[in-house]
């Protein structure tokens, strides 16, 4: 059996952003796999444990993107694919250059994150499983292989529901399908001699960016102490109706 | 032909189908397109309401709701020619529409908040990195495209009743739904309320969510909840907000006993207003709110029903 998880290296949600030139500038960023797409990449080394086979990962980005691929060989994972490409690509564009890469290695199921923590697209899996001609399952909370089917829970708009699907298939990740193991320190010496196959990337964008801009919002700040809660919640709610007229 | 995915309960139409539809005709008259909608359904439609907003109704009734057999509805629809597919943005569309976009090798552009067209391509303003980036995009026809709720006026339906095109929709190979798992959510739906109030962990309890939903419901909100609530088992996942729930930017969001994880942020950060209620001054909540109160919820929560009541009366 060939598990795949498609990841991504994105800003960390903590670090600071820049624009530079109409640009989010990442260079003072700190980047980390994308924490979405490590739960697919736990995901498919508890798989691989559980039934046995090979554990790949494949990276689409720049070559900055090897340090993710590196954490995810650091987990656990058996060898990545790289697939190299500078700059925003649209989830269309993505999975036009990742099909290549999925066919050739023929998984039996592929996983990746719900929602990419940089360009906040949620569609990468619906796409590559449009391209590999299979099923998806969106934002998975509980996956289970059945022999030559999969039992997987998923959350929808409202609600969720349980689904059985014929393999391969694509699951996005969410939140609760399980808890990411950190890497080890001999799983990082190890990890530096796994191979990481390069592989340039075919695409033809089809959404241009054409400026990008930070709207933090600049607040108020203005905090009560509630020490005394009714004079507190009192003064709030006069504030709520008088200045920002939204009571 | 401008095709518009008309989003519904069931019962109705969604607000948000309503404003896809305004930003449709928008295209619509620049192109010198019609504008026709498609009304997939798992069992029962609103194709009465639906006939007065359109020119052309393509209608289905597909079964359970997977992103395939409703990809396959759209694909089917757009076979008349589709310049632009529209959506109101929910993570269901995104899945189906990620299967549209690649099939028809359209740019797709997601959750947008604004949308028109120019030098016959369409351009577009969305959020990206977790909600605090706004970023202009353009696309080039054929496009598809998902508008964020409560960004954009709503449609008033045309004066006339459509034509209804019943589809045939193809088998695809799909997921066999076992076993939907209902949440009943009351009142006003989170992503086009106007009001949100929204519990954390530091509501301590399911029972004291009791009073985040009389505050919402005296305020004619909706109630949301933290990850960590919805872990805990308190309230339904179709309430959590943030990065792997849903996104929301009413008026005025209240944050009872949340800390202001960046994950959480991601789904709220572009309210109006924001006020947070903690009883730790130093919680990261208090950097990214408006007002804030700093006590004890438990406290507080009761006092704020009190004095809403008597501000209404
Ligand atoms: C990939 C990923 C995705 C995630 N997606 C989401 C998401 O979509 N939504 C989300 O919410 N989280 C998400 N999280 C989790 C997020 O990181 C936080 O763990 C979560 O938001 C914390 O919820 P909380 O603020 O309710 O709880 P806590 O962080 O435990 O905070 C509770 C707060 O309540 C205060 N408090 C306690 N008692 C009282 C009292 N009596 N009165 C007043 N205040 C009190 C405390 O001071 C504290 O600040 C995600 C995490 C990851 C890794």
């Amino acid at each position: 059996m060939k598990f795949v998880a498609v990841i991504r290296q994105v800003p960390d949600g903590e670090s600071r952003l820049r624009i530079q030139g109409g640009r989010v500038d990442l260079s003072g960023a700190t980047l980390i796999l994308d924490q979405m797409d490590e739960y697919a990449v736990e995901e498919a080394l508890r798989l691989k444990e559980k039934h046995g086979g090979e554990a790949i990962v494949v990276g689409f980005g720049p070559e900055r993107t090897e340090e993710a691929l590196r954490t995810a060989l650091a987990m656990g994972m058996d060898r990545g694919v790289h697939v190299v490409h500078e700059g925003f690509a649209d989830p269309v564009a993505v999975a036009e250059a990742l099909a290549p890469v999925l066919k050739e290695e023929a998984p039996t199921l592929v996983l990746t994150g719900g929602q990419q923590a940089d360009w906040d697209s949620q569609a990468l899996g619906a796409a590559l499983a449009e391209a590999l001609g299979v099923p998806v399952v969106a934002w998975t909370t509980a996956l289970e292989l059945e022999g030559e089917t999969a039992r997987a829970k998923h959350d929808l708009d409202e609600g969720a529901e349980w689904v059985r699907v014929r393999l391969p298939a694509v699951f996005t990740t969410q939140q609760g399908l399980n808890e990411p193991r950190y890497p080890t320190l001999p799983g990082i010496m190890k990890a530096k001699k796994k191979e990481i196959r390069k592989v340039e990337a075919h695409l033809s964008p089809r959404v241009v960016l054409l400026s990008e801009e930070i709207q933090e919002k600049a607040r108020l700040g203005k905090i009560l102490d509630g020490k005394d809660p009714v004079a507190a919640v009192e003064e709030l709610v006069r504030l709520l109706h008088e200045e920002a007229k939204v009571l | 032909m401008i095709l518009v995915v008309l989003d519904h309960d069931g019962n109705r139409l969604k607000k948000a189908s309503l404003e896809a539809l305004t930003r449709a005709r928008r295209l619509g008259e620049a192109f010198g397109e019609r504008v026709a909608g498609v009304l997939l359904a798992e069992e029962k439609a609103p194709l009465e309401e639906a006939r007065r907003y359109v020119e052309t109704l393509y209608t289905a009734v597909l079964g359970p709701y997977t992103a395939e057999r409703w990809a396959a509805g759209i694909l089917e629809a757009a076979k008349g020619g589709a310049k632009a597919i529209l959506a109101p943005s929910s993570r269901q569309s995104r899945a189906y529409l990620g299967r549209v976009a690649y099939a028809l090798k359209a740019g797709l552009l997601e959750d947008t908040l604004d949308s028109w067209p120019e030098g016959g391509e369409v351009h577009a303003t969305r959020y990206a990195y977790l909600n605090r980036v706004t970023q202009r995009v353009k696309a080039a026809l054929p496009v598809v495209l998902t508008v964020k709720p409560n960004t954009t006026p709503l449609a008033e339906p045309l004066g006339g009743e459509a034509e209804v095109v019943p589809l045939a929709v193809p088998e695809v190979p799909t997921v066999e739904v076992l076993e939907r798992l209902q949440e009943q959510r009351k009142g006003v739906s989170l992503t086009e309320a106007d009001i949100v109030v929204t519990g954390g962990r530091g509501m301590g309890s399911a029972e004291a969510f009791r009073l985040v939903e009389e505050l919402a419901a005296l305020l004619g909100g909706a109630v949301g909840a933290t990850r960590a609530v919805v872990d805990a088992g308190w309230r339904p996942y179709a309430e959590q907000v943030g990065q792997t729930g849903k996104t929301v930017q009413p008026s005025l969001y209240l944050a009872l006993g949340v800390s202001g994880a960046v994950q959480h942020l991601a789904g709220m950060n572009k309210s109006k207003y924001i006020v947070a209620v903690n009883k730790d001054p130093e919680a990261p909540i208090f950097k990214h709110a408006d007002y804030g109160i700093v006590g004890d919820v438990h406290q507080i929560l009761p006092a704020l029903i009190q004095a809403v009541k008597k501000l209404k009366d």
